[in-house]
Formats: C-alpha cells, structure tokens, sequence
C-alpha cells in the first residue's frame, strides 16, 4: 500500500483547510519560482522522466504532449486549458481535487502553463459543478492577491492568469476539441483532427489541454523529482492515482494509491469490500463507462493500470472502479450506459448520433430478451459499424461497453431471449 | 506537389488540397453527402471514408490535407464496410417515402444507396419524427428527411451571410432549424434546396409540380437583373415548370438568386397572349393584321420629331436593334434604352460597363460602392464581394444607402458630394493593388447624374483605380436588357430626344407616337395624349396605358442575346413557345416594317445577327468580354447635395415578371412584411 | 424534459428582457475574460445570468438580450441553449430536482430516489408540481459516483448518499422553506469511506 506521505493529495477529502494557508502547510506554492527558474526544457524532461500519463483517461505521456507545443511564441499566444469537465460515469477525483486542494492545481497551471510559454490558462469545469467552481473561483483569487499567479507570478518574471469557465451540462466537452468549441461560445461539437489542439486549438492558437489531475500532480513531481514518482507502480504505468471506487462495495470512496494495486486488494482495502463478500461479485467496470466490463474472473488477479488492464481487453481508463454484484441486472447496467451516450452524443456526426439511438434500443429490448439471438451479433456488428468511424472517441465509448457485455455475458443475453421467447409461446 | 499513392497508382497533386480532392484527381470518385466544393468542410457525414496506410482507422477524406508520401485506399473491404454502414445509418430514420419526394430522381441518398444499400433493414425499432419548420415561402421542408449534413447552414452563414439557420438539440435530437419559424430573409436561399443531398428541403412553388424525368431542359441565362446569370429552364409542355443554376465560373458559380429561380411562375400571369386595340377607351381583342396596320398608320402619319421609343428592362438585343433600325429608316431620333432616365453614357463603353468583370471581385482588396446596393441590386455580385471579404483581404465603403449590407461596410456618406471629399479613403484607393469603384443607378437615375458619373470617373483616374492590366471601374446595372440597349445604340440619335425629353415633349403634348418596347417603369402619366404602342409580355403599366398592345415573347420564349452588366454577350434559348399568338419580339418589329412599307433587311435571326454583329463587332463573341478602352464620358456640371436613392426597394418585384409572379408577391409579404425597402437615405 | 428543439409556443409570454444592472455588471466582468473580439466565449455564463434573472428557464427574449449583449447571431445563441442540459428553454419548479440515473447512481437506488422524488413532490418526470414548487428532471452522471445516490437542486447544491426516506425529508424541508444542507446526507466526509478513512489518517505531510 501506497505510504500516506507519498499521496500527493494530502487533503482529498477535506478534512484540513483547502485555503491557501493549508495549502502551503501541505507543501503547495514552496517556493514555486525555483521549478521556474530551471527552465521550461527540464521542466518538461523532468514530466517525460517521471513517467507521467495523463489522467484524463487516454493515458497519453504528459511531458510529451507539453513538448508538442511549438517552441517559440509566433503570432498568437499560447494557451494552457484545463480539462475538469470530470463526466465520465463512474468518475469524482477531479471534483476532489478542485473542491480540497484547488492550490494544487492552480500551481499546476502555473508550472505548465510556463512549460508551454502560455500566459493564460482556461480551467473548464462542468457546469454541475457549481460549488467546486466557486472553491476554485476563490482559490484563483487568493493566489493571485497573494502573487503566485497574475504578473511576475511568484516573482518568476513570468506573467500568468487563470480563469474559471464554467460548462453547462454536457459530456461531450470533456473531449479536448468539443470543449474548446464550447469555451469558444459554441455547442461543444467536436473538431476534426488535423489540426490538433496544440498547432490550432484555442482560438486558432497553439493550446494543450490536460486533465485536472495530471496538472495538479506536477507541482509535487518536479518539487519531489521524477524518479520519485517513477519510482511507485511499475514501468510505463507510474505514479499514484486517484482511484473512485463506486457501486456494489460496503464503503464506496476515493482513494489516492499506486498505480498498479491489484483491483482485489484496491476494494477490500479501501472500499471496505464487495457487498456480500468477493465471492459475490459479478462482473467490475474498471475504468469509467467507456471501457468493457471485466468478470469476476480477471477481476480476481487484475492489475489497476493501464497495460495490465488493456491485456485483458478493458482499460484504465479515469481509475473509476464501478463494481457489480451478483444481484446486478447487468445487460441494464450496460443498457443504462448505452442511453447515457445517446444522450450525450452531440449530433453532428452520422454512424453516432443514429448508431448510439440504435444500440441503446436493441439493449433495451435485450434487458427484457425480446429479440432474436442473432440480434445479438447484429447488436455487435452495429458497434463495429459506430467503432472508429465518428470524429471523436464517443462513438468508441458508446460501442466498447456492449462489446464487453457480449463478450463476456453473452450466454446471460441469450438466457434471457429463449426465456422470453418462451414466455411468448406459453402465452399464445 | 506532393506526390502520392491512390490505389496503387502514384500521382502529384498540389500541395494544400484534401484527399478526396486528390482521389478525384486521381478519377476514384468519393461519395459524400456533408462535403461541397463551396462551402467550409464538415467532416459529418463520413461517407467518404478511405483508408490510410499506417492510420489505425480510416480517414475522412473530405478533411485530411495531403502530405508527401500519403498511401490511400479507396476501394478496400474496410472502406466499402464503413461506407455501408454509414449508408445503413443515414437510412434507419430517413423515412421510405421516395415516391412522394419531390427529391424523387436527383435525390443523392437515393443513388447512393443503389451503391452502398443493404435491400433489407436490419433497423426493427421506431424512426424518428422530426417536427417540420417554417423557413418561409420559398423552402419546404420535410425534416424526417434530413440527414444532418449542414450544408444549407453552412452555405446560410456563409454564402448568404444570413445567419439564421442552425442545429439546435442535440444527439439524435438534433435539428436543422431557424428555431424561431419565420422566413429566411436572404436572397439567395433557394440555393440551400439544390444544396440539400436529400427532400428534407425542397421548392415550395414547385411542389409537387413535376418529376424530373418528365421535363425539358433548355441551358439559359437569366435576365431579373443584369448579371446575366447561367441557369436551366425546366420546362413541361408549354409551361416553366422551374428555373435551376447552371454552372458558369464567371459569373454566378452555381448559386442564383431567388428572384432568378423563383419569378419564374409570373410568367403564366398577366399575360399578354394576343394583340389588342383601345377603341372607346378600352382594350380590345384585335388581329395581328388590324393592330400592325393601326400601328402603321399612326406611325406613317406623324412627323418623325413627334415620335419617340423607350425600351424596357427585359428587352433583348434583336428586338431592339430591329426597332432601332426601323425608326431610324422613317428619321425617328427620339429613341432610349435608359427608362429609369439613368445619364450612361453610350460614347463609351468603358463607361458603362463592370469593367473588372464579376470575377475580378475575387482580386479586388478596396471597393468603393456609390449609389448602389449590390445586395438588393445583384445578390449573385453581392455574394463573391461577401467571400471576398471574408478572406480579410477586402476594405469596402459606401456612398449611399445600403440595406442589411451582408458585409462590414464603412459609410463615407450618402451624397455625390463625398465624391470629391473621399480623404483618407482616396489613399486607400491609391494605394490598394485592385481598386474598384462600383457604381450603380442610384447615382445615375438623378438630373444630375452625368456629373456624377464624371466625378466618379475623375476620382477613379486620380486614384489610379484604372491601370496597367487592371479596370476597378465598374457600372452595376439593374436591368437585364440595358447593356444591350446602349451596345445596339438604343439611344437618342443626334439632336434627338433621351427619356426625359421624350416624356417633357409628351407631356406638352408634342409626341403623337410613343412606341414602348417592353418599358413598364416609367411614368404613363407624363405620355400625354400621345398614341402609345406596347410591345411585351406582360399586361403591366406599358400595357394599361397602350393604344395598342403588341403580344411579345418573355425571356424563356425566345432565342435572343442579352448583354450583362459585364458586357458579357449571352443567349438565351427558347424554351417554350409564347403563349396564344404573341411573337418573338424581333419578328414582331419586322412584320411591322413590312405593313409600313419600309421592310427591315433580314427575314431571319440569322440575318439580323449578321447585320447586328456588323453594326457592331462586340455581338461576335457569344460568351466572351471584349475589355473597353478607357476614355472620357460623364459630362461636367454641378451636383445636388442630395443623397442618393434606394434603387430597388422591393427585390422581390423590379419587372413586369417577378411584378406577376404569386411566389415573389408572397416573398413581400413574408419576408418584407408588405413593406418595400427602405434603407436610411 | 424533452429537448426543446424550436421556439416553444406553450410557455408564458414573456414581452421583453434585459440584464439587471446588476447583472449586466457581472456580464461585463465575464466577459473581460476573454481577449478582445471573443466575448462569444462568455455565452454560457450569460445564459446562466440570465436564466436566473428570468426565475430559472429562458424565454427567447432573454436569449436574444444576451445575442444582443455578445454580438452574436441570435440562432448561435438558441444552438447553445439548446446543447447543453443545465439550460431549461420552459420554465421549471422552484426547486428543479435534476435526479442522476446513470449507472453508477442506478446501482445504489437511483430508482428508488426517483420514485421519492415523484411522490413528495407530487409531479412526474419532465414535469412541473402544482404548486410551482417542484420539477423533476432525470439527468445523467453528475460526477459524485463514489456518492451514490443523488441528486441536484437548481443546478447548484448536491444532495448526496441518498435513499428513500432521506429523498422525501430532503423535499419535505425544502416545502417547509428550509435550506437543507447539501452534501451527503449520512455520517460521513466528503468522499471517504463511510467509517473513516483508510488513508491520510495522520496530519498532512508536505507534499
């Protein structure tokens, strides 16, 4: 088990002061200027060294995403968004974060707003997150009022702003370009890659959007060092991790721990165990609703990381554990997911917005087994058609989840179509 | 140039382009339904999926530039997988209702889905229904149909610079709407209906009307105004059934507007289908033989200083070269082209005419617009000065009125006055590489519009705007027949009357003859007692005040040359015949030669071309702009501080046709409110 | 509620709209976040200013104050208003229960949450109560899954840890006028465990 002084978010769940003065009790903004004054080049080796990959769920290389960013400022400015437009089911770290320890976070943007010679930064919230944005709101002016950010922040030279911007309801922006086109002023649609945020994103100017807490650790990892934070978890999956453990569990939480944690351990440490016991557990979604459910089966040795979760055809994802029992109507579950992304798919693109429209009524009928078994191969076959066809990852994400559930529980569908099937016949 | 792998097939394309743009180079056609030449790229649709080497999953091609060693794959199982999938998902909610689709035939969904369909749907569930909106009379809409595709809000903010039409909702709640249901008030909106892949937007006048395998198409051009746009006459029988675009780069691109394509259904109204003479006041049926005698006789009976010809808006080139060579023979001077008494000068065409032609607003980077409103005035010009203001590399200013510019415009001011107070925009002139002076009839129909145009040709010479290569002097006209008029010399011969003498000498009633060939706009009241000769199509004002009236051809019943504002000579083709006994207008004039006993020589079109091309050799060059010399024209006098006028302020209504037309009169009523334009003057 | 996808004709006519100039100072500040020329960026928060002066849903009006206010095409305004969920384009009840039903929620007794909701607030989904006082709308994850069940009043506060009879006194103390306080509402902090936390026990070290 991860060391409590080895948990970067020393006040998760707020039982200390989340103002500036527990802030710099817990170590945020010591001397801040001196991670400055080494430079933006070491500061981003130093993120590439520590191994870092974002949190956002992609699982991209931090540092290498900052090095993307071109390296003089030409014409237009450089801008640093945060992505805390936290929606992905199954996901609370960000909100955490934001509402108990916003200073990290705000330092954060500091550090690699300086990286990446931007001068501003953008945090965008999601709109539901009212009172986390108005901790932020008054964390920003408390840093600013205290120069650790706005002119010379921290006396570095460097002038720096942060401004909250808040969403309104839609999960569709927590994709990088559909959230720049909605702090644009537009509907959050997603944009067509190329070109990519960080030769055109902001504005048309050169942005790199980065998850909440893959800003908000890097205070800690440049002050504590790279081989520090490389040094927990294994190779190419460092660090520690924001894990939310939801669902079936006797005391469902967040917890900080290291990359890495066995699932099984990750549950009956922190989340006081399966409801009922191990041996009542069903089936895990481990990563946030996008990623395929896992059954009991790998859940019992599975590695919480990125790379042992993709070798058993899931994937990390946000860390949101959301744990199912064995009393779980799964094919709802998953049904459940399947309105979620029509629901929240934005339109513009034609396999999602009829695909998603599609598969959730095919699964609503599966729950009640009022199909033909081999609408569960055209159910698979539809996914495939929405899978890697659409502008953004959503239609992806809407296709995963079932996927899962056809690869894994299939003979529970075709249990509940003969059984209806025969409820039928009986009845006529 | 980047050079490229398309299905195994190495090829250069030049750098910048998209990979679809490359696949049609490399002739492998690209469906699409979101993706148009014209407009900016969606990427929505994705039906023009294509494979890429090494890209872990197919492309759209509509939206990826080429790069230097690019490998594509336009016809491989995982393309025409994902493109039958797309297909399947565009169709699950698109309603099965072909057979009542007016789309029905040049329907794109409907031929994509010969190529990419399944015959059977796997769909089992409910389609959606879309409530349908109210964009007005021109559009219908059918919105279970749509697709999505934008196009028609993209080319709305755009092309039109109307920014009224959006996706509200969103999944597959999404719709295509103007969310407040009112009609669109562009001027070109009829476009979106050739725009939209599928029926969800179609021709509210031509609803129903016709399918298209049933018509007869006749390639035209437009004569509403005076650009002179390409279109397709759509023809059933002896009626216009619709007016389309036709493809012409030079001049209106594939867009029309919506009086171009929409007018069309005046010209079953109000018609004049067989000749008539006024006895006891009143209007009756005659033969062609009574009204060209009585014509005759009235003509050979007056003095030729007491006869007089204007001709209207809509009147070809033959028509008015015969007239002009009828009346010539009998001494007749008192001859104009200009009804709206615009002070053109005829003594030189560099005077007259768009000199820069249409597309060479696409090079301009300052214009100068006095006394005219391109918007209202020519929407098809106002919309290339509109793209190119949008790149940023164009500065445009304005003396005079404008209404809804559909561009930033800097207002200098709205009288002649400014002209010769430009200040710090004449640097702006000077210094700009393609300036351009855009002059129209707002300030040119005043008493003092000689001087003014003068003035405009002394600003245009002081600024350079005339130079080496380049001619930013431009002459926006409103009428499609002017050009023509002024070409054939259509104006008063020496010592002869122009409009305005022609009315004054009327009104002191020293006109016994007036012949109006087609001139509706001007005021009857003022012809006196004069005997008045209507030759036309239209049962308009020249008409209710004629003596006699000369049934003639419209646009779409004759082959005929007009001339555009450009001095772009084009023709217009017969595509139906004209109603009852009315005649082509030139054989009309002829046969009267005949009954006065002095026959014009040319018994053919044919013949009177020849004659016409060797009066004057611009006719020769069908399509072609013969540029015009630079010379002096205007003439010297003082200028009235008084603004400039509105010149058109009904859109909907500037001639005898779209004044007859029920869908241009719905147009007013919607769009306008009833009320005619009235910019701040 | 169903999405509004045109100008609902079946909501109170409203005659006009302008910001408070109370409010229009706050837009002003808003929108001085942006660099010059992007004041579009400030839409959202205006929509929110304005939703809130107009008492919790946007007539037309309002949206075309705030087209006019950011310069903006009043259609770009209602595409806007219309994407995203928090804006209400009829109006709602005083308390809008905006009740999470995703998955996370649903499999710690989302349904019986919702049922709560329906029967003390005396409306159903997508409805407003008769008194005014209540609507309910389902909404989808709000981003509290480690507590579930729960719910959003106004677009504002959570309410956390749900169940039934924890859903019918939330309601019940909102009728009485009361300001029950948000947050979960079962012994516990924030998002750790109920019964204590199994980490950061001690006092916090420098991080």
């Amino acid at each position: 088990m991860l060391r409590d002084e080895d948990r970067i978010f020393q006040n998760l769940y707020g039982f200390h002061d989340a103002g500036l003065a527990g802030a710099r009790a817990r170590g945020s903004w010591d001397n801040t200027k001196s991670i400055l004054d080494k430079g933006r080049d070491w500061i981003i080796d130093e993120m590439k060294k520590s191994g870092l990959r974002g949190r956002g769920g992609a699982g991209f290389p931090t540092g290498v995403k900052w090095s993307f960013m071109p390296k003089q400022v030409g014409e237009k400015p450089h801008y640093l968004v945060v992505n805390a437009d936290e929606s992905e089911p199954g996901t609370c770290k960000d909100r955490d974060i934001m509402r108990h320890d916003p200073h990290t976070l705000i330092e954060g943007c500091l550090v690699a707003g300086f990286a990446m010679n931007a001068h501003a930064a953008y945090i965008y919230i999601r709109g539901e997150f009212w009172y986390e944005a108005q901790c932020l709101v008054d964390a920003v002016k408390e840093a600013r009022e205290a120069g650790l950010i706005g002119p010379n922040a921290c006396g570095s030279g460097w002038d720096f702003e942060v401004y909250v911007h808040r969403g309104a309801g839609a999960y569709i922006c927590g994709e990088e370009t559909a959230l720049l086109e909605s702090l644009e002023g537009k509907k959050g649609m997603p944009r067509l890659k190329p070109p990519f945020p960080a030769g055109a994103g902001l504005y048309g100017c050169p942005t790199t959007v980065n998850n909440v807490e893959s800003i908000a650790v890097a205070p800690t990892i440049l002050r504590k060092g790279a081989a520090w934070f490389a040094g927990i978890g294994r190779p190419n999956n460092t660090g520690t991790k924001v894990f939310c453990i939801s669902g079936h569990v006797n005391q469902p939480c967040n917890v900080e721990e290291s990359m890495g944690i066995p699932l099984r351990e990750l549950i009956d440490k922190h989340a006081g165990g399966v409801r009922g016991g191990w041996d009542n557990l069903l089936a895990v979604i481990p990563g946030g609703a996008s990623v395929p459910l896992i059954p009991k089966s790998i859940c019992d040795t599975v590695l919480m990381d990125f790379d042992s979760l993709r070798e058993v055809r899931s994937g990390l994802g946000t860390a949101a554990v959301i744990v199912m029992d064995k009393s779980t109507d799964v094919i709802k579950a998953i049904a459940r997911l399947s309105q979620f992304y029509m629901h929240e798919s934005c339109g513009q693109c034609t396999p999602c917005r009829e695909g998603t429209g599609w598969m959730w009524r095919v699964m609503e009928r599966m729950v009640k087994g009022n199909a033909r078994l081999d609408e569960i191969d055209m159910l698979e076959d539809v996914t495939r058609q929405v899978e890697g066809h659409t502008i953004c990852a959503l239609g992806d994400a809407a296709a995963w989840p079932i996927q899962g559930l056809i690869r894994h529980f299939r003979p529970e569908m075709e249990r509940r179509i003969n059984e209806h099937a025969g409820r039928r016949q009986a009845a006529e | 140039m980047p050079k490229m792998t398309i299905d195994g097939v190495e090829i250069e394309v030049p750098a910048g382009i998209t990979v679809l743009q490359a696949c049609e180079l490399a002739g492998r056609e690209i469906p699409r339904f979101c993706y148009h030449e014209r407009l900016s790229i969606a990427g929505n649709c994705r039906m023009c999926l294509v494979e890429q080497e090494k890209a872990p999953k197919p492309i759209a091609s509509c939206a990826m530039p080429v790069a230097e060693g690019m490998v594509i794959k336009t016809d491989t199982p995982v393309v025409q997988k994902a493109r039958k999938g797309v297909m399947e998902f565009l169709l699950i909610n698109h309603p099965l209702d072909c057979p009542i689709c007016d789309q029905g035939g040049e329907c794109d969904l409907q031929d994509q889905a010969m190529g990419y369909g399944f015959d059977k749907s796997r769909y089992h569930e409910n389609k959606r229904a879309v409530p349908d909106k109210n964009l007005g009379p021109l559009i219908k809409t059918s919105m279970n149909r749509c697709i999505h595709c934008t196009r028609c809000i993209r080319f709305a903010t755009e092309v039109a610079g109307v920014e009224e039409l959006g996706a509200t909702g969103r999944g597959e709640h999404m719709e295509v709407t103007n969310y407040v249901s009112r009609a669109l008030t562009s001027e070109m909106s009829g476009n979106m209906i050739d725009l939209c892949p599928v029926g969800a937007l179609t021709s509210k006048p031509y609803e129903f009307a016709a399918r298209p395998w049933e018509l007869r198409k006749t390639e035209s051009i437009d004569v509403l105004d005076a650009v002179g746009s390409n279109i397709r006459i759509d023809a059933r029988g002896a009626e216009v059934m619709r007016v389309l675009p036709r493809l012409h780069e030079e001049i209106n691109e594939e867009w029309i507007s919506d009086k171009t394509r929409f007018a069309c259904d005046g010209l079953k109204r109000q018609r004049l289908d067989r000749p008539y003479i006024r006895r006891n006041g009143k209007l009756e049926p005659a033969t062609w033989g009574d009204a060209l005698t009585a014509v005759a006789w009235k003509l050979r009976g007056a003095s030729a200083d007491r006869v007089a010809a204007l001709s209207g808006d809509l009147a070809d080139v033959e028509a008015q070269y015969a007239l002009k060579e009828l009346l010539a023979g009998m001494g007749v001077r008192n001859i104009d082209c200009r009804q709206d008494g615009a002070k053109l000068d005829p003594s030189n065409r560099a005077g007259y005419l768009f000199n820069s032609t249409i597309a060479g607003i696409d090079q301009a980077d300052v214009i100068l617009l006095v006394g005219t409103d391109p918007r209202h005035e020519a929407p098809i010009v106002n919309s290339r000065i509109r793209r190119r203001w949008l790149t940023g590399a164009l500065t445009v200013a304005s003396i005079g009125p404008l209404a809804n510019p559909t561009y930033g415009v800097t207002a200098l001011g709205m009288s002649p006055a400014m002209l010769q107070n430009l200040g710090g925009f004449a640097d702006k002139l000077k210094n700009a590489k393609n300036p351009m002076i855009i002059v129209g009839m707002g300030a040119l129909t005043r008493e003092d519009g000689a001087a003014v145009l003068a003035q405009a040709r002394q600003v245009a010479e002081a600024c350079n705007v005339v130079r080496e290569g380049w001619n930013g002097f431009n002459v926006l006209h409103t009428a499609g027949g002017r050009v023509g008029g002024l070409d054939v010399g259509f104006v008063p011969g020496e010592g002869g009357r122009d409009r305005d003498g022609i009315l004054a000498a009327a009104q002191a009633g020293e006109m016994d003859v007036i012949y109006l060939l087609g001139a509706d706009e001007i005021d009857m009241a003022k012809l006196g007692k004069a005997f008045v000769v209507y030759q036309g199509h239209h049962g308009d004002a020249g008409a209710h005040r004629a003596d006699v009236v000369l049934p003639g051809a419209a646009y779409t019943e004759k082959d005929a040359i007009y001339v555009n504002t450009e001095g772009r000579v084009q023709l217009a083709r017969r595509a139906v015949q004209p109603p009852g006994e009315a005649r082509e207008d030139w054989a009309i004039v002829r046969a009267l030669s005949e009954v006065i006993n002095n026959k014009l020589p040319f018994d053919t079109l044919a013949q009177l071309r020849a004659g016409l091309v060797a009066a004057n050799p611009v006719f020769a060059g069908i399509d072609r702009i013969k540029s015009a010399a630079w010379g002096s024209f205007g003439a010297q006098g003082a200028v009235a501080d008084r603004p400039f006028a509105t010149t058109v302020r009904n859109f909907y209504m500037t001639d005898p046709i779209s004044r007859a037309s029920p869908t241009m009169a719905r147009c007013t009523a919607e769009i306008l409110g009833g009320q005619t334009l009235a910019a701040a003057e | 509620m169903a999405m509004v996808t045109a100008d609902p004709q079946d909501v109170p006519k409203v005659a006009s709209f302008a910001f408070s100039a109370a409010n229009l100072e706050k837009a002003k500040a808003l929108m001085a976040q942006y660099p010059a020329g992007r004041q579009a960026s400030a839409v959202i928060a205006l929509l929110y200013i304005a939703q809130e002066q107009a008492g919790g849903w946007l007539p037309r009006v309002a949206m075309d104050h705030v087209a006019q206010v950011l310069e903006m095409a009043p259609i770009r305004v209602y595409e806007v208003a219309s994407f995203y969920t928090m804006f209400n384009l009829k109006p709602v009840g005083k308390h809008h229960l905006q009740v999470c039903t995703t998955t996370p929620c649903w499999l710690r007794g989302s349904d019986a949450v919702l049922k709560a909701c329906q029967d003390a607030a005396h409306c159903d989904v997508g409805e407003v109560s008769a008194d005014g006082l209540f609507s309910i709308v389902e909404v989808e994850c709000l981003g509290a899954c480690v507590n579930a069940p729960m719910l959003q009043i106004n677009n504002s506060e959570f309410y956390e840890d749900l169940d039934a009879n924890s859903t019918r006194a939330l309601i019940e103390s909102l009728r009485r006028g009361e300001k029950p306080s948000m947050g979960t509402q079962v012994s516990r902090q924030t998002s750790a465990p109920i019964g204590g936390p199994t980490t950061l026990k001690s006092q916090p070290a420098k991080g």
